[in-house]
């Protein structure tokens, strides 16, 4: 199986999308020849920063959901991805197919692979309570095969297009091209980002949901049902890779099989951020994605996979507790 | 109030506890002393189901609470300070006796009272209350055992299960604690099992004991007269074989 190959034309049709709109930008300024390559210079940097925000935005979200799964269980979830692809294949069948408005799909898609992932909790997570971490992870993995197997009985193999939430008419800022979708992505991001915060630091259920990830034996003592917090775990990630998939839908096109390698980029983002729920992943995120389209505008659009990878290995050789996590002083 | 019936608790094939029965009276305060791996800690963690039984009773107020979960068993009036404090190391000081209150949150009791009782642990612990914001991780050995045994009150206990509380402390921080433990008896009736490797200091402030070996409860008597009994002088108060024996 071609891994991902979709999921790198989605980027690269992205690319290409960014590049043609902002040669229409510079042409518009008729400068002179040494002006314009410089102004051209310096408008692609901002502009390979703003599309490398975007889909570092993308890559937190997912991230997060990794790193919310792995401090409740200890286990990385490798189906995150499908449910980033659900995400998106969902809001594509009930906004083009179904022709329900768009607000609609989007909450019907997130309730729907949100119910996914607590349904996969429930099914192949729970029952094997005394597994370890080792064949839980291996069991998502087999799992994530399984919902794209789903999706591709159910969609067929096609990439497929949504429409942009609030139209194409392109944006200036700072002499770069925005789509009004980037605005979408970094909007819901900021919000989910805040949510996230408020829920895990100011609620009680989100301080269980933190206890159980320092230490599963007192959260239980003190009444927190674990297996409670673990399925609340599968269902926020879930809700948010959704949301992530859906929002990047417009700009990278969505099939079947995008999951397998966004999935793999917010794991990225998540070993960068050490597994925190918090900033840490996202900062990793938006470092991932700035470098990449950086590397893809600069270096060749090519090596733009190969970037993640190459960060991803260096930050488990290097520092695998992440680069933001501080070395951890106990008192006994 | 407790009655623990013939309990057989294994860890995988080991058999950690043998046909052990005990019993507590409601404002008791009772002693489970032994020797390092003689089951004291698999006495308490069978009681809050973190290890579960495989044979025998629990009966705690007349009824079973054998095949419980473990946050049932805090729900009923159950409450454990682990073993090693387990406190939650990130979170401050309060969000600690919060999660303490986490199933009282759930039954939706007003924050009212709960900020009431948090104020009452730091009037148990005023060290804690110049502390309250500050990261529990950060606390000394001594304060994180005060903070463990807040946020076990905080649930409102019928019954504490206390394990170890003097590891590792200074013997003034092990007096100061005891102090509140007997405190917490005479004031709110609250009945105590305390697990102790320190069997002098548990004796103390016990009114009976049980004296635990491999697996086996092998004695049973008031605490005074086990204080007096020369088998556990010699084995755990530590006093010389031949000043017992030889004199």
């Amino acid at each position: 199986m071609d891994i991902g190959s979709l999921a790198a034309n989605g980027f690269s049709w992205y690319m290409m999308q960014h590049q043609s709109a902002q040669g229409d930008s510079t042409s518009a300024l008729t400068l002179s020849s040494v002006k314009a390559v410089s102004m051209n210079f310096s408008h692609q940097i901002v502009q390979y920063l703003l599309s490398g925000f975007s889909t570092g935005a993308i890559y937190s979200l997912i991230g997060l959901g990794f790193a919310i799964i792995y401090n409740s269980t200890g286990i990385i979830n490798f189906a995150q991805g499908e449910f980033v692809m659900l995400g998106g294949m969902l809001t594509y069948f009930f906004l083009t197919v179904a022709g329900i408005p768009l607000f609609a799909s989007i909450i019907l898609s997130v309730i729907i692979a949100t119910a996914t992932g607590v349904i996969f909790e429930r099914l192949a997570i729970r029952p094997l309570r005394n597994a370890t971490p080792l064949s839980l992870v291996i069991i998502t993995i087999g799992g994530s095969i399984f919902i794209r197997g789903i999706a591709m009985l159910v969609w067929g193999k096609d990439t497929h297009a949504i429409p942009m939430f609030s139209g194409t008419e392109p944006l200036f800022l700072a002499g770069a091209t925005i789509l009004p979708q980037h605005l979408w992505i970094f909007g819901i991001t900021i919000l989910i980002i805040v949510i996230n915060k408020l829920y895990f630091y100011y609620s009680i259920s989100g301080k269980a949901m933190r206890a159980c990830s320092y230490n599963r034996n007192a959260a239980s003592l003190v009444g927190i049902d674990v297996r409670r917090m673990v399925l609340f775990s599968f269902a926020i990630s879930s809700a948010m890779g959704s949301v992530a998939g859906m929002i990047a839908a417009p700009l990278t096109m969505t099939s079947y099989d995008v999951g397998v390698m966004l999935g793999l980029k917010g794991f990225c983002a998540a070993i960068i951020g050490g597994m925190s729920s918090g900033i840490g992943t996202v900062l990793g995120g938006l470092i991932l994605g700035v470098l990449e389209s950086l590397g893809a505008g600069l270096l060749s659009s090519g090596y733009k996979d190969a970037i993640a990878f190459i960060i991803l290995l260096l930050i488990l050789f290097i520092r695998p507790r992440g680069i933001f996590r501080k070395a951890e002083t106990e008192r006994v | 109030m407790l009655r623990i019936k013939n309990i057989n608790t294994y860890y995988g094939q080991v058999h950690a506890l043998k046909n052990v029965s005990l019993h507590l009276h409601a404002g008791e305060i009772v002693t489970l002393i032994g020797a390092n791996g003689a089951g004291k800690t698999t006495v308490l963690n069978s009681l809050s189901a973190i290890t579960p039984p495989k044979s025998g009773e629990i009966l705690f107020e007349g009824s079973t609470i054998k095949n419980l979960s473990a946050d049932r068993i805090v729900d009923l009036g159950i409450s454990q300070v682990p073993e090693g404090r387990q406190i939650f190391k990130p979170l401050s000081v309060e969000d600690n006796l919060e999660l303490g209150a986490y199933l009282r949150f759930r039954k939706r009791e007003g924050r009212a009272s709960i900020r009431k009782d948090i104020e009452h642990v730091f009037h148990l612990f005023p060290r804690l209350s110049e502390r309250r914001r500050q990261i529990a991780g950060t606390l000394s050995g001594g304060e994180q055992q005060m903070l463990a045994i807040g946020r076990a009150l905080m649930a409102k206990p019928k019954i504490l299960l206390l394990d170890e509380p003097s590891m590792g402390l200074a013997p003034l921080v092990v007096k100061d604690i005891f102090k509140v433990v007997s405190k917490l008896r005479s004031e709110q009736g609250t009945t105590i099992l305390l697990v102790e490797q320190n069997a002098k200091a548990a004796l103390a402030i016990a009114d009976r004991g049980y004296v635990l070996e491999t697996g086996k409860v092998i004695l049973e008597e008031k605490a005074s007269e086990l204080l007096e009994n020369k088998e556990v002088q010699r084995a755990y108060l530590g006093k010389d074989k031949k000043e017992i024996w030889e004199r």
